[in-house]
This record gives C-alpha cells, structure tokens and sequence, in this order.
C-alpha cells in the first residue's frame, strides 16, 4: 500500500484508542474528529466521571463558587466515541497492538495515545495516611470529600508542603476564615517552582493572610485519636500542632506502572516520547503507533537545550494533545513538534501568579518590573547569559512580551529599561532555587536529563 | 452548561465578569474565578461572555446558534493555543 493509502485508510477506518480520559484525552479526541477523523475512537478511563477539568478543584470550588461535582469539560464537538469509564489498563502488549483492560477485556488499535497524567503522591505511612481526616487533592473524588469536611468547620487545617496546591488550598481555607497551618520543608512556599527570591513573597502573603506557616520543618508522624480521626501532627523541630483536618500535597507520580514490562521508555519520571509525540521504547528507538501527551509525558525540547521536559501544566496537556492527535493521524512530512513554551497559572490570595518558560533552569532573576514590595511584579530568569523564564505576580499583561524574548533567548541581564523598573531591578540575583538533588515536591517543570530511556528517579518520601 | 477558560491566556479584563456577572468574577486585581457549570439561563450571558473576550479565552458548550448542547462548539476567535 502507499503511504498515502495507508494514511487515508488510518484516517477513514482505523482503530484508534486513548487511555486516560481526562483533558489531554478529550483534547486528543476532539481534535481527532475535527481533523476528519472518521474511525473507531475508544476512550478508556478509570475514574467514573466523563473528563473534568482539575484546576478548579483548589480554587472555585474551595472558595465555594463552583460544586466538585460540576467542573466537567465543555465538548467543543460530538465526539462519537466507544467510552470505557471507571475500567483502568492494566497492559500494553507493543507487538499485537494490544491494550489490556482490569476487567479482563482487550482492545485493538492502530494508534494509541498514552495520557494516563499523575496522581496524588500519598503520605509515605499508610496507618496514619489511613486516619479519617487525612486528604490529597487530584481527582473530583478527593475534591468532594475535602470539600465536605472543610464545610463542617473543622477547628484547624494542616496542610503539609507549600507548592502551588498546598498554597492554593491554605489560601482558600483563609477565605472561608478557617485556621490553617501550612509546613514545609523548604524555607519558603512555591521555591521548587520559582526559587527563593519569589518564594519570600509568597510567605509574606500567607502570612499576612493569616496562615501559620512553618518552613524549614518536616511532618515526622500524623498522630490519630481511638476513634481513627487524625488529631495533631507532628513536627521535626519538636512542634505539634492540633488539628482535625490535614491535607498531603507533597506532588505527584506518574501513573506509568501498566506500561511496566510493556517494552516502552516508562518509568517514575514518565513516558519518554519525541518532539512529535511519539513514545520510545526502552531501548531508545521510536514507536511509530504509540503517542503520549500531557501530565504523563516527558519530551525533549530545542528551547530547553533539547532536555526532556516533564509538565504538569493544563496548557501543555492541550497544546501536546493537539500536536499528537494530528500526528496520530498525519504522514510524516505532514507532522508538526510539540514546541509549546511552558506557560502556568495559579491563583491564591487573591494574587494572579503566572510564569512562562522553565525557571527552575535559571540561576539568575531580575526584577524587571513592578516591586517584589508591592507584590506586583515581573522577575526574569536567567540561564547562561540568556532569558530563560519570567514569572508575574498580578502582571499578566506583559508575561507574552517575556515569552517572545525567551523564544528568540534574548541576551540575560536584560539591557532595556522598563517603564517602571524599580532601583531593586537593576541588578540581576541568584534566583536561589534548591539543590535539585534533593528531593522536592515543589517544581512543576522537571528537567530530566536528555536521555529517553533515563529512568532514573530518586525521590526519598522520608517524611516530609 | 460547561465552561473552561484558559487562564494562561486569560489577561483579567474582566470583560466576561460583567457580560455573566453570575458565571465570572474577578478575585482579586486580575484572577478570574468562574463557575465551570452555568445554569442553563445563563446561555445569553454566557454566548456574549465568550464573543466579548479580547483573547479568546472562554470556551463553553451549547451557545452556539442554540445548537445542542454537546454538538454545539463555542470557541474564542483568536483560538491559537
Ligand atoms: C487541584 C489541581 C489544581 C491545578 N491547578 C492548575 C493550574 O492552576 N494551572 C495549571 O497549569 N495546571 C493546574 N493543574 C494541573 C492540570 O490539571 C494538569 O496539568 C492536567 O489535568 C493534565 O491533564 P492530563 O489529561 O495529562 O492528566 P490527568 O488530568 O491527570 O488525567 C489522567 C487521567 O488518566 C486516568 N488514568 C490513570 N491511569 C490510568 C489507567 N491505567 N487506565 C485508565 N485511566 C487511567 C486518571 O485517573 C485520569 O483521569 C492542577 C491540577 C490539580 C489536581
Ligand atoms: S474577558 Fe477573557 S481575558 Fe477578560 S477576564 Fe474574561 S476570560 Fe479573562
């Protein structure tokens, strides 16, 4: 057969399957159909719900402006699709084209796409993860059950790590005027994510809303009552702190253990896949049918020095989804990279936190606009005499103009002067990121080397 | 009805906060907090909501020409994510 044959009867009559039917899925699918997809679309998910939209769950819904059980995606087209809802895949068999459902089933493809995202790492001891009152917060599940417990006015929430959800979660307890202690083992909230020069602000700003933030500090053991309700926890400085309500938002993990043994390049840090979305297998040769996107996705990028990057971004699960799904389907000469440069929202204390670019690669950060004072500000990064990321607090109108200088990798310090550069931005600083061998919850952005086979991770939970 | 925006694009001029006053608001200087499920009387506000953006940052489902509501697609203009 011709390639071209070959395409026009994958396009017409082919059997594609997607497992994960979350955003990246649902993106992938309509974008399938609209593309002029017209064969077998089978979506296999192992939460009940139709896909829902996640980011939400740490903001609307804990502000109470939105129910957990109603943030599902808008279908920007009927999709037609055969959905295998509240069913996971347990095994990829590469050679027969194969996926293997947990209840025994099989299903053919001609394509797959791999969007089976992260979830909730859990607490590392699993009698006190056990306790009534112990939460994470990923699925629409955790959403709801949180959701409820918050509503009956629990004397303290504790949430132990202060990434993006930790925060937005003590930030939104702040609103509806619970007591909250935040800890974390860095010395400020977000410092993974955005170093420790933005990471001072952040703790001012929980602190200033009232959050008892203790940083520098680890959670040694979560204590319960004889009942089996979580009571107090327990802090390495000797602390203890009295509480019916505690929250783990120490990151995530790759749900890759179905494609264990599968002869794919998976592991704890993902599913290694090219620019084009397509998988590796473990021996570092691309599958031409299997294609990945989103959370659980790790792919090398030429901005980024051609390292595999690893995003757990709403943005990149849509842009990657877009980009495989029309490869999927598309001949080689017809195929587009997956070059999104990573972009990010979070929203607490009613401050708009934006970034754009990898700053966990910059050593340096400028303030180029606004004050870190005034909490109102634009930092730039800087790796290697080039711009490399920028970060906004309540700045978001300017963040497209950084992304245009780290497209082009404007030279770093930046030489221009702004309208409102402040005395502080003039000089460039260490942007004061943690030894990254040291395990972190915090980075939403992981670099993981350039090899597509490298599985290696070193993550010690050891208490937090 | 379902709504998402997409807030990496959103630039927080509250446009939409006061089309759908009942679906968005601003907290704080510039993040948008919205519901994702609008009731169903919400359509009109919510058509000229995701029409008025500047970025084409709104999507929702069914106000579209009151197509149904999982055929009808509503996207921004500028849709370039
Ligand atoms: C509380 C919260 C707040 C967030 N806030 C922001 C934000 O402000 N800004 C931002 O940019 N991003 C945010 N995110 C991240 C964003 O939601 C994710 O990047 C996005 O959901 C990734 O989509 P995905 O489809 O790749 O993966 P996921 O949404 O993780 O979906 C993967 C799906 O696959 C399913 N699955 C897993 N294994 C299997 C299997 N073996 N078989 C079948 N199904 C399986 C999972 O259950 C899940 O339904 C937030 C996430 C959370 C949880
Ligand atoms: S109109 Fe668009 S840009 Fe303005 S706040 Fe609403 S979604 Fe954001």
């Amino acid at each position: 057969m011709t390639v071209e044959g070959f395409f026009e009867r994958l396009r017409t009559e082919g059997r594609i399957v997607i497992v994960g039917a979350s955003l990246a899925g649902l993106t992938a699918a309509e974008t399938l159909r609209a593309e002029g997809f017209t064969g077998s679309l089978t979506m296999i998910g192992d939460e009940p719900y139709e896909p829902y939209d996640r980011p939400p769950l740490s903001k609307a819904v804990l502000l109470g402006k939105a129910s957990p059980h109603r943030t599902d995606l808008p279908r920007r087209r009927e999709l037609d699709a055969d959905w295998r809802l509240g069913v996971a895949a347990a095994g990829l068999d590469l050679g027969a084209r194969r996926v293997r459902l947990a209840d025994g089933d099989e299903v053919e493809y001609d394509r797959l796409l791999i969007a089976t995202g992260v979830r909730a790492r859990p607490w590392p001891n699993e009698t006190e993860a056990q306790l009534d009152g112990v939460f994470v917060l990923r699925t629409r599940d955790d959403a709801v059950a949180l959701h409820r417990r918050l509503g009956a006015a629990p004397r303290r929430v504790f949430v132990i790590g202060a990434g993006f959800t930790g925060s937005e979660i003590a930030s939104a307890c702040r609103y509806q005027d619970l007591a909250v202690t935040v800890a974390e083992r860095a010395n400020a909230p977000l410092v993974g994510a955005l170093g420790g020069v933005v990471g001072a602000v952040a703790a001012e700003l929980q602190r200033e809303n009232g959050v008892d933030l203790r940083t520098g500090v680890t959670v040694t053991a979560l204590e319960g009552d004889t009942s089996g309700r979580v009571r107090a926890a327990h802090l390495s400085d000797g602390g203890v702190v009295e509480t019916d309500v505690v929250v783990v938002s120490l990151g995530a993990t790759r749900n890759t253990e179905w494609l264990t043994g599968s002869g794919l390049g998976a592991g704890p840090r993902g599913v290694a896949c090219d620019a084009g979305c397509r998988a590796f297998d473990f021996r570092g040769i691309v599958t031409d049918d299997v294609f990945v996107a989103g959370d659980v996705a790790r792919s090398p990028h030429p901005l980024f020095n051609y390292q595999f990057l690893s995003l757990e971004h709403w943005g990149n699960a849509v842009s990657q989804a877009e980009v495989a799904a029309h490869n999927m389907i598309s001949p080689s000469a017809d195929r587009r990279p997956h070059i999104w440069v990573p972009a990010f929202w979070s929203s607490q204390f009613g401050v708009n936190i934006k970034s754009v670019g990898v700053p966990t690669m910059g050593d340096q950060i400028m303030i180029t606009q606004g004050s870190l004072a005034e909490r109102r500000f634009v930092g730039a990064y800087g790796y290697q005499g080039r711009v490399i990321a920028a970060v906004s607090f309540d700045n978001t109108r300017w963040l497209q103009f950084y992304q245009q200088l780290i497209e082009t990798a404007a030279p770093f310090p930046l030489e221009y002067s702004t309208v409102d550069r402040r005395p502080e931005g003039r000089r460039p600083i260490p942007a004061d990121f943690p030894d990254p061998s040291l395990p972190t919850h915090g980075p939403t952005v992981t670099l993981s080397g350039y090899s597509p086979v490298d599985r290696r991770l070193v993550f010690t939970p050891a208490r937090h | 009805m379902r709504v998402v925006v997409d807030l990496n694009k959103c630039q927080g001029y509250a446009q939409c906060a006061f089309l759908a006053p009942d679906v968005f608001a601003l907290h704080g200087e510039e993040s948008l907090v919205y519901d994702p499920c609008a009731g169903d009387e919400q359509r009109a506000q919510l058509a000229r909501a995701v029409a008025a953006c500047p970025v084409g940052a709104i999507t929702a489902d069914g106000t579209d020409d009151g197509a149904a509501p999982s055929a009808g697609p509503v996207r921004g203009t500028s849709d370039d994510r």
